[in-house]
């Protein structure tokens, strides 16, 4: 078997200071075949401490936390507190491409181990802080968690129910780490690339409350460009104003999201004619508009503010979006309707999704070698196919110090 | 008419023909544009360049309307420059083979095969420019059963598992409120883009890479995927999700509670112990001193109840000051901040500058999304609205593909562009 080719990132080395805020980013830039050697405490970073753990059985190497967020990376410990591990990571960062580190604003430079500290003996070094207020800000000591950053950068606004005196919602899954982690590898590549041609490296400062301010579509340009504030709807798009239900409860208590009403005369044969074949003809009380709206060709907007007819026509492709949701299981709904061209989705839970015919057909879905406790593990995979570099999982997640005698053992760093 | 550029250099070497739109792909370019990238716009001018939803569509700043004057266009197209081409005509198509010759990259996201039907496979652009980096950006990727399938960014979060992941028990789920799988899509489509550009640096190879906005929001649905590979349980579960508050790790108390005033909310978030004893010395009232809520598994032991005291005591206190009181007590809490708190009453953003003024040749100045990091030598910078339908065209023919004003004019006579 020929060995996997290098991904795009190949050679270039990243130390990163082990933290919840920056670990996406760092597996993101591993899995692209950095050099990622994570650098944690004695003792192992806290989110080892979180779970789900494997089997539910607490544990240094069991956390899915960790082998989530820590796919192809190495691991070193050191205390950087400690003099003579600071000297360590300052030789390390000054073997490396790329220092990203989540720390508490001040913590480095009281350490001495600052980008302002080793840029002098490393001018080639580019160092990327990702703080939940950015280092300058006034805020930049407040304390915040994935929920708190989103509901203060703007997310959680839009997100909730039509029923408003139920709180509105942060969504799942830690997506305040995961947009600033993905807008600090987006600064790195981009550092990365200008260093090519400049030959120096800079200081990044990611903010995370930024990065979910500037991640709430039309909640910050309908503000900045009109000064309307949009309103928070069950499943679908906050809006300035509140719009039609799109997330329809199926025949089996599952949802699935029917997308915007159709107009082309296309869209309602295809809908008049699923009705059909399902039998539901005499049943579906809209079925004399939705052969209308076949008749007439199809319905134009310009039409739909006039006459009301038009405006009835209309509503009778959603009705029978609706109608044929609640008759069908979200899967024969979805497949039905996109088969048919329309634009519809299956409300899916992440592991209806991670077994679904398609991503494992695609390959999403990989096996990663855990030869520490005997098993393969399967893992989310890559976002992009990228056929010359491609992203891949090299390593399982490592074990707290793993590679320590690899990394500082080599004479690569001194024998410290 | 000289081509404008960003005052950022750290792309300024990269030139890209850009053919997406919508959020998904325009936020790509966008961010690649903002550090000085030459983001050349494709659009078609038979159809005004309506393909792209927002063109044209509200919000808009003042009362005037017109395909130049969408508010969502202007804001995901700042810094580019903006060309039509008729790509039915075949002079339209050699047009674009011209650009993509010059080009370092070309982006997309049609539907997929969109592109490669209207004449530009793959093999075809590697033919025209032998490194070029292609990115097409689609729902569900250009392979595997469903790839002909359409979809905007709420089908995408459906289908991924992400709106299934942002909701309370015995309630439908809440989903995103916004097409955040166009942000975080375009996002990702950024990275491919440079990691791309990367690779050819060091190799000379360029390639084609196929995104799928599915399969990037499907590894953003966290730890809970592994929970289902490695220990079998399912996030559809009783009592799951329950997104407000966090088991992984597990926090109590954890949740967003109501303040006083109407449809006024506040998010607190207490990490361990030590974060809980600081909040009950703010909060001062018996049941906070409850020793059974003073381990974390006695606050998850009793978190109805606890969740409950919380409700009752932040009803009757007005979000801003709470919240303060709280974070001033080293204990993480944020109000729920509209889009009038965040952008214009929040340091945390304006000292930041991230609401720059975009000048647009036709809507005037315009706040729009910045950046949300700042890089020390060669910062973003965002002072070009979003071209008007065509604004570029010559000068692009002229200054990029050297073409002389008798055939600009022709182009023009025959409606290529």
């Amino acid at each position: 078997m020929n060995a996997p080719l290098p991904g795009p990132l190949d050679g270039i080395r990243v130390v990163e200071i082990a933290s919840e805020h920056a670990a996406w980013a760092g597996k993101l830039l591993a899995d692209l075949g950095a050099d990622v050697i994570v650098v944690e405490p004695p003792g192992g970073h806290p989110s080892r401490a979180y779970g789900p753990f494997l089997d539910d059985e607490p544990g240094l190497e069991r956390s899915l936390y960790w082998w989530h967020y820590n796919t192809s990376k190495r691991s070193v410990v050191l205390d950087l507190a400690d003099a003579g591990d600071g000297a360590r990571f300052r030789r390390l960062a000054g073997e490396s491409d790329v220092v990203l580190e989540g720390e508490q604003p001040g913590r480095l430079a009281a350490l001495g181990l600052d980008h302002e500290q080793l840029r002098a003996d490393h001018p080639e070094l580019i160092w990327v802080a990702v703080t939940p207020f950015g280092r300058t800000t006034s805020r930049a000591h407040d304390p915040a968690t994935d929920m708190t950053l989103l509901a203060g950068g703007g997310p959680v606004w839009n997100c909730g129910y039509d029923d408003h005196t139920i709180p509105p919602v942060r969504g799942g899954g830690n997506q305040a780490f995961h947009i600033a982690s993905v807008f600090a590898v987006m600064s790195t590549l981009t550092a990365l690339l200008q260093r090519d041609v400049s030959g120096h490296g800079q200081f990044v400062d990611v903010s995370m409350h930024a990065a979910a301010n500037v991640t709430t579509e039309s909640g910050s340009f309908d503000w900045l460009v009109a000064r309307n504030t949009v309103i928070r709807q069950t499943g679908r798009h906050a809006l300035t104003f509140v719009s039609q239900e799109t997330q329809v409860r199926c025949i089996d208590g599952r949802y699935v999201n029917t997308g915007f009403p159709p107009r082309h005369v296309k869209d309602f044969e295809s809908l008049r004619d699923w009705v059909d074949e399902l039998g539901l003809r005499e049943q579906f009380d809209d079925i004399v508009l939705l052969d209308l709206a076949v008749e007439r060709g199809g319905v134009s907007l310009a039409d739909l503010q006039e006459d009301p007819l038009v405006a009835e026509i209309y509503g009778s492709g959603r009705s029978a979006l609706v109608y044929l949701a609640e008759h069908l299981t979200p899967e024969e709904f979805f497949l039905g309707a996109q088969q048919r061209g329309l634009a519809v989705g299956a409300v899916w839970s992440p592991e209806e999704a991670m077994t679904n015919e398609h991503f494992v057909a695609r390959g999403f879905p990989v096996e990663v070698d855990h030869d520490d406790i005997g098993r393969m593990i399967t893992y989310p995979g890559a976002p992009f196919v990228s056929a010359r570099s491609p992203w891949r999982i090299s390593r399982r997640p490592p074990h707290v110090g793993e590679h320590q005698s690899e990394v500082f053992g080599s004479g690569l760093f001194g024998s410290g | 008419m000289t081509l404008p550029t960003s005052r950022s250099t750290a792309l300024s070497h990269i030139r890209i023909c850009d053919m997406t739109g919508q959020l998904a792909g325009a936020g790509a370019t966008r961010f690649l544009a903002a550090f000085g990238a030459q983001i050349i716009r494709v659009e078609d001018p038979v159809r005004q360049g309506t393909w792209d939803i927002l063109r044209g569509v509200p919000p808009f700043k003042d009362e005037r309307r017109g395909i130049n004057l969408g508010g969502a266009f202007n804001n995901h197209n700042v810094e580019k420059l903006g060309i039509t081409i008729d790509l039915r005509q075949e002079r339209g198509k050699e047009l674009l083979r011209k650009l993509v010759a010059v080009s370092d990259a070309v982006t997309e996201n049609f539907a997929a095969g969109v592109f490669a039907r209207m004449g530009f496979p793959y093999d075809e652009m590697q033919r025209l420019k032998a490194d070029i980096v292609y990115v097409s950006n689609s729902g569900f990727g250009a392979t595997g059963p469903y790839s002909g399938f359409r979809t905007w960014g709420p089908i995408v979060q459906a289908v991924c598992g992400l709106t299934f992941g942002s909701g309370l028990p015995d309630l439908p789920p809440a989903g995103w409120g916004f097409s955040y799988m166009d942000h975080m899509g375009a996002n990702y489509m950024a990275v491919a883009i440079l990691a791309g550009l990367i690779h050819r640096n060091r190799t000379g190879e360029g390639q084609w890479i196929d995104m799928s906005c599915t399969e990037a929001g499907l590894s953003l649905c966290g730890p809970d995927l592994l929970d289902f590979t490695v220990n079998g349980r399912p996030l559809r579960r009783a009592g799951q999700p329950n997104s407000n508050r966090n088991h992984s790790p597990a926090m109590a108390p954890h949740n967003i509670y109501a303040a006083a005033g109407d449809d006024e909310w506040i998010a607190i978030a207490c990490r361990d112990d030590d974060d809980w004893r600081r909040l009950a010395a703010v909060i001062d009232e018996p049941w906070a001193k409850d020793a059974r809520y003073a381990t974390l598994d006695g606050r998850l032991a009793g978190q109805d109840a606890l969740d409950a005291e919380m409700d009752r005591w932040t009803r009757t206190l007005d979000r801003h000051a709470a919240a303060e009181r709280i974070r001033a007590a080293g204990v993480p809490a944020s109000i729920v901040a509209s889009p009038d708190d965040r952008i214009d009453h929040d340091p945390g953003t304006g000292e930041f500058g991230l609401w720059p003024m975009a000048r647009h040749t036709e809507m005037g100045d315009v706040r729009v999304d910045g950046v949300p990091v700042h890089m020390s030598e060669t910062d973003w910078s965002i002072e070009h609205g979003a071209p008007c339908l065509g604004e570029h065209t010559d000068a692009v023919l002229r200054d990029v593909l050297g073409l002389d004003a008798d055939e600009i004019e022709s182009l023009h006579e025959e409606k290529v562009v």
